[in-house]
């Protein structure tokens, strides 16, 4: 045991570490705020879609490359969000089939494009970084932890600020209309926050486990709490409580990062559902 | 100036037209209830009114300082899904949100506010209690509670005894007639012509042919008789 606290310590005086535990407990956060929202208004998949579109933007900026790749990652899956919206609304193309066609295009593309014009001798692994996060949230440059904190703090800072309107358009978006909210803008604003996280989630987890992040600590937050300000705060705390210890067990078991981050959620999840169901027998 | 008066709307989904050449007014005390047939347009007239879905053609507007978003309103059917965790008070307070406008929160007026609202609805009790948990007449309490926030002047209520059981449905018009009776004036869809004739002062049938006029003339005319003959043979 003390071993393993001395091995904790030292860990601890690397730089990059710390680094990982800022960035992962800030993206932690920001993923459960919103997630609650987009869980309720079905809008996970969305969540799922972009994760793809942002890998297509990070093959391209591999290649092309970037010194910084958020440069190109954010504005693209930023306006692949405000579309993947807009078609949502449209009618004439069904939502979910546009989201299907954009995100397994831009998987498909993305892969193309690394394995015709990456210089990389280990393309496979590159490739699975990306996908699954292995080892990105241990390599963060100073500079990239700094991107992070300061896109955190506008998604938590948007949340706080918007907060009402945001139960007022989750809950019953025709009342919130009515009362004269700009409902449009709210989602559009939505739409580009989601994008935002997805972004900064991608060095957490990498691309294909984001939606994960988003949806897990709401879901198990509401099997639990019942009002909607409980519910975000549980599954801040339960989020922030899994990236933690996910990140703890990588480093000390030498597991990838992002597969036992999710794995302590779907953990986690499965305690929540099974308070919940007690709670349920005794009441 | 009537609180509300619609000129000549045509209202439809694009380009199916729903109804055509509507004309009636509202005036401040009034409690106006909508009758016709399933898929008359009831609901749609009611999201033009609230600019939710804007009339293919004519004119909507109000008077006597009435805003449209100063509009309380009962939906149909709550788009609410079933997993939704939301407590009582904080629907009853999103009913504020016209009023928040680009503060952050709420204030102490809006809060007492909410509170007001439901100690009118007699749900004070329940202000912790989550909605999905509540029967369905409570459930339409919490959102005349909330619509009560959004409005001092005037309520759109659709069908709102929709699914509750008699004496629910009996205890809520009585609600409805007391809040009519401090001044707010009431528009209400309704499917039960029996209550209608018997709360409202005016009467707006919607179908062909469209009928608008006080209580007492629609009861003389052919079309309001016949359609109170008809819906006590269905009993
Ligand atoms: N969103 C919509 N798009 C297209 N048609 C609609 C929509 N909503 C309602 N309708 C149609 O408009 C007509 C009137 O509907 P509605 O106003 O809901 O009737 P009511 O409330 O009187 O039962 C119906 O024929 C219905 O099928
Ligand atoms: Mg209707």
């Amino acid at each position: 045991m003390t071993a393993l606290i001395e091995k904790l310590i030292l860990y601890f005086s690397y730089p990059f570490v710390r680094y990982a535990l800022i960035v992962g407990v800030l993206t932690a956060l920001c993923s459960s705020l919103f997630g609650v929202t987009l869980v309720l208004k079905r809008f996970s998949f969305i969540g799922d879609g972009l994760s793809h579109v942002a890998f297509g933007a990070m093959s391209v900026a591999t290649v092309m490359n970037l010194t910084d790749n958020m440069l190109l990652i954010l504005p693209v899956t930023m306006l692949a969000a405000v579309l993947l919206l807009r078609t949502g609304q449209n009618s004439k193309i069904r939502g979910d089939a546009a989201i299907a066609m954009i995100s397994v295009g831009a998987l498909g593309l993305g892969y193309l494009i690394m394995n015709i014009f990456s210089a990389s001798s280990n393309l496979t692994g590159d490739v699975c970084t990306t996908l699954f996060g292995s080892v990105s949230i241990l390599t963060l440059t100073e500079a990239e932890v700094l991107t992070g904190i300061i896109l955190s703090i506008i998604v938590i800072a948007v949340f706080f600020i918007f907060y009402n309107k945001i139960f007022a358009i989750t809950f019953d978006e025709d009342f919130a209309r009515a009362s004269g909210i700009n409902a449009n803008r709210y989602n559009l604003v939505i739409a580009i926050v989601i994008a935002t996280i997805i972004v900064l989630a991608m060095k957490l987890v990498g691309s294909l486990l984001i939606s994960a992040l988003i949806v897990f600590p709401a879901l198990s937050s509401m099997r639990i709490y019942k009002n909607f300000k409980s519910v975000i705060i549980f599954s801040a705390v339960l989020s922030i409580f899994c990236a933690v210890v996910g990140l703890f067990t990588a480093i000390l078991a030498g597991t990838p990062v992002g597969p036992t981050i999710v794995t302590a959620n779907i953990l986690v999840f499965l305690i929540c559902s099974a308070i919940g169901r007690l709670a349920k027998r005794t009441t | 100036m009537a609180l509300l008066t619609c000129t000549n709307l045509t209202l439809g989904y694009e380009g199916k037209k729903v109804l055509e050449g509507l004309s009636f007014s509202v005036n401040s005390g009034d409690y106006l209830c909508i009758v016709g047939e399933n898929g008359a347009g009831k609901t749609t007239l009611m999201k033009a009114i609230l600019n939710l879905h804007p009339p293919l053609k004519g004119d909507i507007s109000t008077g006597e300082g009435l805003k449209h978003t100063e509009i309380g309103y009962l939906p149909q059917h709550t788009e609410v899904q079933r997993d939704f965790p939301a407590s009582v008070r904080e629907i009853v307070l999103s009913g504020c949100i016209g009023r928040q406008g680009l503060k952050p929160f709420y204030n102490r007026e809006e809060k007492n506010l909410a509170l007001h609202s439901m100690k009118r609805m007699g749900i004070e009790n329940l202000s912790s209690e989550c909605y999905r948990d509540l029967s369905g007449g409570q459930q339409k309490r919490v959102l005349l509670a909330r619509a009560l926030c959004a409005t001092q002047k005037m309520l759109l209520l659709d069908e709102p005894v929709a699914g509750l059981d008699p004496k629910v449905t009996q205890e809520m018009y009585e609600l409805i007639k007391e809040l009519n009776y401090t001044g707010i004036t009431v528009i209400m869809i309704s499917h039960d012509v029996r209550a209608a004739i018997r709360y409202a002062s005016h009467i707006l049938h919607i179908g062909t042919p469209v009928f608008f006029g006080n209580k007492e003339e629609y009861i003389n005319s052919r079309l309001g008789s016949r359609y109170i003959s008809l819906s006590e043979c269905e009993l």
